[in-house]
């Protein structure tokens, strides 16, 4: 049995009315709410332990350099990495495909070379590399999707030649909840020699993630979008690739020796994170993976999953309604516009029924493109969402119907 | 274009919007008297749904024509949402048929008396603030057409 009322009473910010209605939060795509464990860590790390780490002989900053460092192996076990400094802390997904694009693209990537994507990705795993490209001279390709909003994977495959210098999709699309399969694309394009990254900022909530068993070369997510704060994020790379990429940022823990004409960096991880990192958002990732672990990310899965079918099956039964991404293979979040109705009339008013859902293009205006339409309301599900709560949310959308259409 | 006379001012006009408005105390139906008002705003002519006539930072569109006529300027605007129509609808019926130094110093006090003023934000999605933008905008540039006594006609 999931303890969803215990697992409800860890979360404050649900316990809440707007507009005199209780909040029902479905956008925990966008972010997800933090439970008192991680607000804890991070007050606890302020009141107790803040120090900048991995410089000092005292005491308190031997003890924050420790739980850092802590945290990192943590990180390590929660994705099944080999190593800790495979572990680089970033300030989000954003930070750490930047960090690859930029590094990869300045020391491998000729003209003339090309990157495969696809038209699914959120603008992050989009943009650092489309302009990476435009600045190397290299060409994008960007391999689409079929009716249900899965990726065209004979399309992908055929895309990947021997020019291809790097491969980057989501794990799972935060618009069309598409989970991809991403091993099989890492073991298509390995055997090709081309290396794969992975956007997971939507895939390490729903799903166990095993990089290992994936195998593929980076892996890049958000902490809050995994219950932790913001501001901390994680980037996975192989330890081989890593040792071949060039520093990223330059300055503070990042160096090894100066001198006055050149300059040394240290060994990884250190030599990806310049400048004093987010110690409290460490504590706090720390604190959200624990949380995540003690409930179990395959009992997390499994509930989200029967969430996803009942509000699936309930929304449905609406007449008139269009949903986008209807994958055999899906994430808990469900796109969908009430007939010709426009996204933000249908947000703006189930908004003062209380209910919390995105409207828009996602980040994601190629895929809006794509599907030809302004952009789609979101429902995104978590752990702590309830069927009471997707029964309100049917009813705030039958009642958006009866108000918008005529 | 219908002209009441005599004519209102636009105080006066805000008046009848927060008047409209009191009536309802619950947020679905305020929004539904929004919707109400979208679904009956005159339609821009389509020469003018163009990306000239756009204004940006909206999630939803809008489009926003203005004439100058006897010394007033008239507003014509459409949207792709009901919602930020009945917005525009709004700002039509306050602002619409007014001269442009009355409009370039309305204060617009009855959006945050009728409790919009949450979509006065600039990171708000619906762009209100940038549709008062504009309107003030085009009051600016008929303002200095007339003071160089060009007598344009929109």
């Amino acid at each position: 049995m999931f303890p969803i009322e215990k697992i409800r009473n860890d979360f404050p910010v649900l316990h809440q009315q707007v507009y005199k209605r209780q909040l029902v939060y479905f956008d925990n795509a966008a972010t997800t709410q933090k439970p008192v464990q991680v607000i804890e860590a991070i007050r606890h790390y302020y009141e107790r332990d803040n120090c900048n780490i991995h410089r000092g002989v005292h005491y308190l900053s031997l003890k924050a350099t420790e739980a850092y460092e802590e945290a990192r192996k943590e990180v390590r076990d929660f994705i099944h990495a080999r190593h800790a400094h495979e572990i680089i802390f970033t300030k989000g997904a954003t930070e750490s495909i930047n960090l690859v694009a930029a590094t990869f693209g300045k020391w491998f990537v000729q003209p003339g070379d090309e990157v495969v994507t696809t038209i699914m990705e959120h603008h992050s795993n989009f943009v650092p590399w489309q302009q990476m490209c435009l600045e190397r001279g290299a060409k994008l390709r960007i391999a689409g999707i079929n009716d249900s909003g899965e990726l065209d994977l004979e399309g992908l495959f055929g895309l990947i030649n021997e020019n291809t210098k790097m491969v980057a999709l989501a794990h799972v699309s935060n618009v069309l909840g598409t989970i991809n399969p991403v091993k099989e694309i890492v073991s298509f394009a390995h055997e090709r020699g081309v290396p794969v990254l992975i956007d997971g900022a939507q895939g390490v909530s729903h799903l166990p993630v095993d990089v290992q068993d994936l195998d593929c070369d980076f892996y890049c997510f958000s902490g809050h979008k995994m219950y932790g704060p913001m501001g901390i994020g994680v980037l996975y790379g192989k330890e081989k690739i890593l040792e071949e990429l060039p520093p990223y940022q330059l300055g503070g823990e990042m160096i090894k020796d100066v001198f006055l004409d050149h300059t040394t960096f240290n060994e990884l991880p250190f030599k990806f994170e310049a400048g004093t990192p987010n110690v409290a958002g460490v504590a706090g990732l720390r604190a959200a993976i624990k949380y995540l672990q003690e409930t179990g990310m395959t009992a997390i899965a499994a509930y989200e999953e029967m969430l996803l079918r009942d509000a699936t099956a309930k929304l449905s039964a609406i007449p008139g309604m269009r949903f986008f991404g209807t994958a055999a293979h899906k994430a808990s979040l469900i796109s969908f516009l009430i007939g010709q109705t426009h996204p933000f009339d249908t947000g703006s008013i189930i908004d003062k029924l209380g209910i919390a859902v995105r409207t828009g293009h996602h980040c994601a205006m190629p895929l809006m493109d794509y599907m030809k339409i302004p952009g789609t309301v979101r429902a995104s599900f978590a752990f702590y969402n309830t069927i009471e709560e997707i029964d309100l949310l049917v009813a705030a959308i039958e009642k958006a119907k009866e108000m918008l259409e005529d | 274009m219908l002209t009441l006379w005599p004519p209102m001012s636009i105080s006066e006009n805000e008046q009848i919007v927060i008047d409209e408005f009191a009536a309802y105390d619950d947020w679905l139906d305020k929004y539904n008297l929004l919707v109400e008002m979208g679904k009956s705003l005159p339609v821009i002519g389509p020469q003018y749904k163009t990306d000239t006539y756009l204004i940006s930072g909206c999630q939803s569109k809008v489009w926003l024509h203005a004439a100058f006529e006897n010394g007033k300027i008239i507003f014509t605007a459409d949207s792709d949402a009901i919602i930020t129509k009945g917005i525009v609808n709004l700002l039509m019926r306050v602002l619409s048929n007014q001269s442009p130094d009355d409009i370039l110093q309305a204060k617009l006090g009855f959006i945050d008396q009728i409790g919009l003023q949450e979509h006065l934000s600039p990171t708000r999605s619906n762009g209100l603030s940038n549709m008062v933008k504009q309107m003030k905008l085009y009051a600016t540039v008929f303002k200095m057409k007339m003071a160089g006594k060009t007598g344009s006609q929109g």
